[in-house]
Formats: C-alpha cells, structure tokens, sequence
C-alpha cells in the first residue's frame, strides 16, 4: 500500500499529528491543551503558506 | 494516649514511604513502557484519553511515512545525518523493532513524497520521546 499526498496534505498531517503531541505534553489541563494545539497547528500551517508565498515571490 | 499516637505515626510513615516506593518505581517505569509502544507510559497512569491521542498521533505518523515508502534507518556509523536518523527512529520504540523485522522501510529515492515519509517516521520516534518524557513527569508529580 502505497500513499500519494501531495505536499500540502502531507504538511497539513504533520501539522496535526505534531500539534496534537505538544498540545498534550507542553500543558497540564485539558482546555489548556486544546489552545496550546490548535495554537501549534495555526503557526505550522501557516508557516508553510508564508514559505510557499515568499518561495513564490523569490521565484518571479 | 501517647501509645495510639506512636501507632499512627509509624503506620502514617509507613503508607508514605510505600507510596513514595510506588512513586519512584511509576517514575521508571512510566517513560520506558511510554518508549516502547505509545502511549502507554499514559495507560498505565490512568490518563486514557491522552495515551490514546499520542498513540493514534504517532502511530499515524509512523504508518504513513511507511506507506509514502520513507525510509527506516538501521545501526550505521557512516554519515551523521544517517546516524541521526536512526536515533529519532529508535525512538518509536516496538514500532521500529517491527518495521526492522519485517523489512518495512527499504525507501524510495525516485518518489518525492518518499522523503517526506522518510522525515513523518523519524519525527514520529522524536515526538514518542517527548510523550515518554511526559509521561515521566506524570509519574514525579510535576504534571497533573
């Protein structure tokens, strides 16, 4: 079984897989935890549309 | 009078040094069975819904960077991207071990979406690391 994301998807798995881990480790109560994740998941995501505008403008 | 309060005193000691036994046994135990299968160093703490979010976070990080055909690093002592990426492997815990015995992971350099595979499986073992930390600080008190 072979999977074919592209790389926006394959970012977008990361970005929650990786937000879920550090929202529970990096804080101690449960509502804490679901800012802290959804806080990490905004600043990936939107960390990879920045790269890919600026990778944009670099390229024209 | 004084009798009945040397009794409790020394049964109250007792519970506190065998809790205290049991605290620093959870303190061993909890990261290196949270290191071997995800998750787990939070199963046997009681705290359910977390294990289970580690676990299905990184068992899904592992299991598609296999699917995109990342690769699975072995024991090496050549270049120190390589050494490196065998130690974030390693850190998956039971799930490298699995990979490794059923050669899973041989890597693809012709596919793209490969290297991405190749960085979800380490990652996977990096993120296991921090959850078996967590866990760790679960079982000392210093997290609720």
């Amino acid at each position: 079984m072979t999977f074919e994301l592209s790389h926006f998807n394959a970012a977008l798995l990361f970005a929650l897989c990786a937000s879920v881990v550090f929202g529970i480790t990096q804080r101690s109560t449960p509502r804490a935890m679901l800012r802290y994740g959804a806080y990490c998941f905004a600043l990936f995501v939107g960390g990879v549309i920045v790269a890919a505008w600026a990778m944009w403008l670099i390229k024209h | 009078m004084a009798n009945q309060q040397n009794t409790a005193a020394v049964q109250r000691n007792a519970r506190n040094a065998k809790a205290a036994q049991q605290s620093s046994s959870m303190a061993t135990i909890a990261p290196i069975a949270g290191w071997l299968l995800p998750g787990l160093g939070h199963f046997i703490q009681r705290r359910w819904v977390r294990g289970l979010l580690l676990m299905a976070a990184i068992f899904t990080m592992f299991f598609f960077g296999l699917a995109m055909q990342g690769k699975v690093y072995s024991f090496n002592t050549g270049d120190l991207l390589d050494m490196l990426g065998f130690v974030g492997d390693l850190g998956a815990g039971v799930l490298y071990f699995v990979a490794r015995m059923m050669n899973w992971g041989i890597g693809n350099i012709h596919r793209a979406v490969a290297d991405y595979g190749t960085k979800y499986i380490v990652v996977a073992g990096l993120l296991n690391i921090i959850a078996a930390v967590d866990a760790h600080h679960i079982a000392i008190g210093k997290k609720s």
